[in-house]
Formats: structure tokens, sequence, C-alpha cells
């Protein structure tokens, strides 16, 4: 349990919660990353924002982490993506292209992700959310025992 | 056209910068940590890392009281109606989808937030990742049709 970090999750988390608040009562709009993501092609007028959002939220990760460097990684520790285990013979960057593809093909036809319905839409209380929540929570859980990735 | 006003962008910022700054604390950018909580053959052993379920616990209790706060109200502060989704039913698409971004979450412990977040500190292969994620979303959006009302009318 050494790697359990309740305090800074619980706050992180809030945060999280006042970013989606913040959009939700000003602009009426979902904070959900894979459709901000997924819609940066025109019409033009709604890609503004979307835009404006992503700056943001790559800027404010910067900061937080010259701010507070012991977190963690992205601070002291330098951020780094998982390599392909070695029983599958697939290379890293092939496995990560796959899972990539996956995560931005399945958010897509799915309609949303950890935040647009994991965040936003159980807080609306949507079905659709809830089963999708529970579907790629799921699912997730299985790969990583099946894949033995950690 | 209000999404083109100051007000309106300084909100998408504003809320962009929280998400960011949430991230990066709750060290959801690290896709290992991710995966710690994902991993529940650790749990036997004690070895297993929690801290995701208190990140979407804190989040989803301030994003419930916005929900109800906004209930109160006609409009958004900055926009003439709240764009709720109207589509209600649960399909094939919804637990299609569902089930191959569980695949994708599974192998490299990365959704799309923390994907974009990760831009700010460059780690090694994370442009595969986000151009395949990418090519992934525009290969969904020629199955599911584009514009709000055709997506709608497509799904019923």
């Amino acid at each position: 349990m050494e790697s359990f970090t309740p305090l800074t999750a619980a706050l992180g988390g809030a945060l999280i919660g006042l970013a989606a608040a913040v959009l939700w009562l000003g602009n009426g709009r979902i904070a959900g990353i894979s459709g901000i993501f997924g819609q940066l092609l025109p019409p033009a007028q709604t890609v503004v924002w979307r835009v404006v959002f992503l700056v943001a939220l790559v800027a404010a990760t910067f900061a937080a982490a010259q701010l507070f460097p012991t977190l963690g990684v992205g601070g002291d520790t330098p951020a780094r993506l998982v390599e392909a285990p070695a029983a599958w013979g697939v290379p890293t960057p092939v496995w990560l292209a796959i899972a990539g593809l996956l995560t931005g093909l399945g958010t897509k036809i799915g309609n949303g992700c950890t935040s647009g319905h994991g965040v936003c839409g159980l807080a609306r209380l949507s079905l659709r959310s809830l089963v999708a929540v529970l579907v790629f929570f799921g699912v997730a859980v299985i790969t990583v025992t099946v894949t033995g990735i950690v | 056209m209000a999404n083109l006003k100051l007000p309106y962008l300084a909100t998408a910022a504003l809320s962009g910068a929280l998400f960011g700054s949430g991230l990066y604390v709750s060290q959801m950018v690290d896709p290992l940590k991710v995966l710690r909580f994902l991993d529940f053959t650790t749990i036997p052993s004690g070895g297993w890392d929690p801290s995701l379920a208190f990140v979407m616990g804190a989040a989803l209790i301030v994003m419930f009281i916005a929900v109800r706060i906004g209930k109160g109200r006609q409009a958004p502060l900055f926009d003439t109606s709240f764009h709720e989704p109207e589509y209600r039913k649960v399909d094939r698409r919804l637990v299609g989808g569902a089930v191959l971004f569980g695949i994708g979450w599974g192998m490299a412990g990365i959704c799309p937030g923390p994907a974009i977040s990760l831009i700010a500190f460059l780690p090694e292969n994370l442009w595969i990742f986000l151009v395949a994620m990418f090519a992934g979303s525009l290969a969904g959006s020629l199955i599911i049709p584009s514009g709000h009302a055709r997506r709608l009318a497509d799904a019923q």
C-alpha cells in the first residue's frame, strides 16, 4: 500500500470535479475530454473553446508540476509510458498505438470516457453513463489481468 | 456568437486549468498508478492502490452538487442552454465502445484526459499514443454521424 495516496487523490479529484462544475454552470458544457478532443475539427465556432480548454489543461499540468514537484510523476519523477509486456512479443510502440487506437475509437463510439461518462455522466445520474463506466472499468480490469502489464 | 465571447472562453480556460492541475495533483498523469488501481490481482497481497477511486469519488461529489445547482437555473451563465445529452437509450454502440475503450485503457493505463495532460512532460512514445487516439476517434466518426442533430436522429 506504499503507493496509496488518498489525500492528494481526493484533492486532485475535487479539482477535476470543480473543473467539470465550472464548465457546466458557466457554459453548459460537459467536461468530457474524449468529446472535447474528438471534436477539434470544424464547425469552427465550437472549436475555439475546445482548443482553449486543452491548451489550458496542458499548461496547468506543467505549472502544477513546477509548483509542487515532490508530488511525483511529472515533477521529481520523470513521466513515462508503460512498456509492452515481454511475453506478448509486441514492440512497445505498436502496443501503445493499438491502445491509443482503441481508446480513440471506443470513446468516440461509446460517446465518452472516464471524465464525460465517469465524472459528468454519473453526477447527472445518467443510466447510459453508469453502464459505460461499469463496462469500461470491468473490461480494463480484465485486460490488465490478461496482459500482465503491471 | 456566444461561444466566442471572452467570459465563455475564460470559463473554458479556467475549467481546463483546474482539470490539468487536478490530474497532476492526483497523479492520474502516471499511467502506472492508474494500472495499479486496475490490477485487482494485487488485492489479496495488499499491494493494490485504491487512489483512483478517491479521485473519482471526490470529483463526483463536487460535480453532483454543481448539477443540483444547475437544475434550479434556466441556463448556464454564458450560454443560452445546458447542452445535456438527449439520447438516453443504452444500446450496442455504447456498450461496444466502452468495451473497446476498456481494452485500450487496460493496455496502457491512459485515458483521454491524462493523454492530453502528459503533453506537458513529453514522455517517450506519447506522440504515438496521441496520434493513434486521434486516428481512432476519426475512424469512429465514420461510424457515428457528425453533428448533434444527425447523431441523435441516427441513434434513434
